[in-house]
């Protein structure tokens, strides 16, 4: 059989072993627990599997094929042939996790540097190795902020995503922690300040909000929200869209304590949703309640620059029940595809993406709102994701589809007041001819 | 002798010329939010970036780098084959929310695999939505509670588990708000039947028990410790991390368990990464499909669709699907080694363990606690060499790495002392093994000193941990500052 080199050798190594019969090493298992085989398909070739694996390939249809304008967390970005060369590397790919720091020091500074420029990047002091994604992140940043503050009540708005609602509650009901939502303001999109006032009480460990938010609309409030929160010791929770932040101030500048969001976005393909990246960072005071590994510097035996995991007694193989989190195996591959990503794009290629993605999603719904019938919804200003109401969505959609285009996010299942309305997502991979075709698409249907 | 790459590779950061550039956009937003500082990301042609990289991965170990031997990591080859196909634009490039007309191709491989992974693990669903092992335990742990809560058992706050369990089982229970009862474990290295008789009641939610355990050794009580936590009224969870031990020769659902979760990183081969991405798919017996993440994955009428109408669901545990990549890696390498290769593959990683644990163990240079006959991996002591020579388990570790081989797992489990966990795993050829078996005789007749302070041909020597955790220095910033 493949892949099993001692596969010739079994009868040499069974005799060194005093042992007949293979199924000797097994006779510890009760024999009515004993099978025989299992009912699935004998192995097959490689060149079968790759045909068959075609086959299952030409049943989806990827956005090189379909322009997809869909965004709600989820985005296409241009990743450079560097990138994938990176991660390509069969000593990073096929490593574990760098548990003996001697003979993993690549990966160990690798992982450095990604916390460096995640710490600089949100404007925080320190980053943690990362976290499964976005959602997740919002899990433990809950959990942070009640062990840091000893207080059990976290607040969140409802313009969030319901994917991130769901985790949270899973993620946070085990300590016992109360989940308080706070409306959004229907006209502009943002979080309504009065409601998080009349919210905040004694019980208030922290508050989170997201920049851009779920609906695409930047969070504007936030020197308010800010010393709300600080009046109330409660902690600031800031969750980011990476590329947004080449325009975007950072949220340790604007006094965030925790900060968080999807990395995915920086370097990893959309993967259908998989392959995420968990961000991160928090300021150094909170050092010893952080979840996830950390990566230090320091030095070997002879004064030589060395990198190993550090702060492990938080972890759980140290601390077991006690850990800060549960996590052992973390994001590490799409972790080192970010830290390549963004060393390929420099701080200004990360501003001027980021100024294309805002000034296309501006263009596109300028395009759209002209045509009659199709309105913004939200009046504040958005990155590049927004909200658009339409004549008829679902209409709206089987005709995009129909002619070989997916259009937005259809809301009014996860936000039924949102009726009828779409969520549209523009990044630099949008072509003008794309976006061209989408209006004139759009205005058939009216 | 074997040398590793050695280069003083600079960081990034100091691979850059400064620039003193300001800050300009002609994108207006909110003053609050603005930007008005440059990003200190450094700026770098892709040439340079490229050799750093290039450089980092030469002084890292990977699986073709040689043999990994860590055990309940269950390091084997990651076919090429699967990580290729993985990143076809058709799979690659697909959005979560894309309409399901449009992405049968992967739902199919979806709906599949967890009825391959049914039959694997004898149990009758699965979910694939979590990212990783302790993913995996913390979702079965939501659904036990979910389980007992159905029922209005409110009173199930305990979940117990042996001391020979993995760090993540008594740190999932803790998140998901459980108190651990640890049970020590008999002079076999198994189940203390009469102390689990003893902790168990009405107010335990469920045993967490891997099976062959931590040091190897297949739990032959099983069914009696099935049959004991069912009638205490409380769950069977399977740590599925030794999945590898026992394909087509026994199936924990068959076994009595009642949630399993297992590595797709570890059994299936799909790669670390370096720490992930994994998956760490659930599976449950009928009773629980109820409780199950979702979106289900149905097939309705020849389409596959997503199924929200799980009203006891316990939601969402993880950002769309799973870590789809991870997943089709997993298929493919299913189809690729079939039901019979699979079973091959438990039978000889088992074969390997074993074939090492004696030639090791008749050395007399290490010893054995606890019965002979392990499954996928086994665990030795170097106590003796600590006695005789004051050569612990880590120094062994350690000098490991100057014949350019990767180390065990070291002290762990617990319960074994100066420990060394090896798992081998079924990709090892004899002459591989003899080679390991031979550097591991070889090290324990060294001078005591040349191993105390090894590594010596790595590209560091041995590391000050200490310092790292008195001082921390975590970013380049609070590097620049010293």
């Amino acid at each position: 059989m493949q892949f099993i080199p001692n596969s010739p050798h079994k009868k040499a190594m069974l005799q060194d072993l005093t042992l007949h019969d293979i199924n000797d090493l097994f006779s510890d298992i009760p024999k009515d627990l004993q099978i025989d085989n299992l009912n699935l398909p004998p192995g097959q070739n490689q060149q079968d599997v790759e045909e068959q694996m075609r086959l299952l390939a030409k049943k989806n249809t990827s956005f090189c094929e379909m322009p997809s304008f869909l965004g709600g967390g989820y985005q296409p970005h241009y990743i450079p042939a560097a990138v994938k060369s990176v991660i390509s590397r069969s000593e990073f790919y096929t490593a574990y996790t760098p548990y003996q720091p001697e003979t993993s020091q690549g990966f160990l500074q690798a992982i450095f540097e990604y916390q460096s420029m995640m710490a600089e990047l949100t404007g925080m002091d320190i980053s943690n190795a990362s976290l499964y994604d976005g959602a997740t992140a919002l899990g433990e940043a809950a959990l942070m902020s009640m062990r840091v503050t000893k207080k059990k009540t976290f607040v969140i708005p409802k313009n969030i995503s319901w994917e991130k609602k769901s985790i949270l509650q899973n993620y946070t009901k085990g300590a016992g922690i109360t989940i308080k939502e706070i409306a959004y303001d229907k006209k502009t999109g943002t979080i309504d300040l009065a409601e998080l006032k009349s919210t905040l009480d004694a019980n208030t460990a922290g508050c989170y909000i997201e920049n851009p938010n779920f609906f695409g609309v930047f969070e504007n409030q936030v020197d308010e929200i800010q010393s709300l929160l600080q009046n109330n010791h409660s902690l600031f929770v800031v969750g980011v869209d990476p590329i947004s932040l080449g325009i975007c101030k950072s949220p340790g500048h604007y006094g965030a304590d925790i900060v968080i969001g999807e990395g995915k976005n920086l370097g990893n393909p959309l993967d259908f949703g998989g392959s995420t990246l968990g961000i991160f960072t928090c300021k150094n005071e909170f050092l010893r309640q952080i979840p996830g590994r950390i990566i230090g510097m320091t030095k070997d035996q002879q004064g030589k620059r060395a990198f190993c995991m550090t702060m492990q007694t938080r972890e759980q193989h140290i601390r077991r029940e006690k850990a800060t989190s549960n996590i052992c195996t973390n994001e590490g591959l799409c972790m080192l595809a970010t830290a390549s990503y963004l060393s390929w794009l420099g701080g200004k290629g990360l501003q001027e993406l980021s100024e294309k993605n805002f000034e296309r999603a501006q263009h596109l719904e300028k395009q759209i709102t002209k045509i009659p019938g199709y309105t913004k919804v939200f009046s504040g200003v958005h990155f590049n994701e927004f909200v658009i109401h339409l004549p008829h969505a679902t209409k709206v959609h089987q005709h995009l589809l129909h002619h070989g285009m997916q259009g937005g996010l259809l809301l009014e299942s996860w936000y039924p007041d949102l009726k009828d309305c779409m969520l549209f997502g523009v990044t630099e991979l949008h072509s003008e001819e794309n976006m061209t075709r989408l209006v004139s698409l759009l205005k058939e249907v009216t | 002798m074997y040398h590793s790459a050695v280069w003083e590779e600079p960081l990034l950061s100091e691979l850059q010329d400064t620039t003193n550039e300001k800050y300009h956009t002609k994108v207006v937003l909110p003053k609050s939010l603005a930007r008005n500082t440059p990003l200190n990301l450094p700026i770098l042609d892709e040439t340079i970036v490229m050799r750093h990289f290039m450089r980092l991965s030469q002084m890292n170990y990977g699986i073709e780098s040689g043999i990994y031997p860590l055990g309940s990591c269950t390091m084997k080859y990651n076919p090429k084959i699967c990580e290729e196909i993985s990143r076809w634009e058709p799979f690659a490039l697909l959005h979560p929310y894309q309409d399901e007309t449009t992405i049968q191709g992967t739902l199919q491989i979806l709906y599949e695999l967890e009825r391959m992974l049914c039959e694997i693990t004898g149990m009758d669903q699965f979910t694939l939505q979590p990212a990783a092992g302790a993913q995996g335990e913390f979702t079965g742990l939501l659904i036990t509670r979910a389980y007992h809560e159905h029922r209005k058992d409110f009173n199930r706050d305990e979940v117990i588990l042996p001391d020979t369990a993995h760090g993540t089982n008594p740190a999932s229970a803790a998140m998901a708000g459980y108190k651990v009862i640890e049970i020590p474990s008999t002079k076999e290295g198994t189940v203390d039947l009469e102390m689990l008789k003893k902790a168990l009641s009405e107010k335990t939610a469920c045993f967490m028990l891997t099976n062959p355990n931590t040091l190897g050794i297949f739990e032959t009580d099983i069914r009696e410790i099935a049959r004991l936590v069912h009638e205490a009224g409380a769950l069977l969870y399977y740590d599925g991390a030794n999945m590898n031990a026992i394909m087509g020769k026994a199936r924990p659902g068959d076994m009595g368990f009642d949630i399993v979760h297992i590595n797709l990183h570890k059994t299936f081969s799909t790669p670390h990464g370096g720490g992930g991405p994994g998956a760490g798919p659930v599976g449950v017996k009928q009773k629980l499909e109820r409780f199950l993440p979702v979106p289900r994955i149905v097939k309705k009428q020849h389409l596959y669709r997503f199924d929200y109408d799980y009203p006891d669901s316990i939601g969402k545990i993880k950002a769309a699907y799973g870590n789809t990549s991870v997943i089709i890696k997993a298929y493919i390498y299913v189809l690729l080694m079939g039901g019979n290769g699979l079973k091959e593959t438990s039978e000889v990683a088992v074969l390997n363990a074993n074939y090492m644990r004696k030639k090791l163990v008749d050395s007399t240079l290490y010893q054995l606690p606890y019965r002979e006959l392990r499954k996928h991996e086994f665990v030795i002591s170097c106590e003796q060499l600590l006695a005789t020579k004051g050569i612990r388990a880590l120094d062994v570790a350690k000098r490991l790495l100057d014949y350019g081989l990767h180390p065990p797992t070291v002290y762990f489990p617990l319960i074994v002392k100066e420990a060394l966990m090896i798992e081998p795993t079924e990709s090892e050829s004899k002459k591989t093994l003899d080679g390991y078996i031979a550097t591991l005789l070889k090290i324990a007749q060294e001078e005591p000193d040349l191993v105390k302070e090894a590594p010596h041909n790595t590209v560091v020597r041995r590391i000050d941990e200490i310092g790292a955790v008195k001082n921390p220095i975590l970013t380049w910033k609070q590097a620049d500052k010293l």
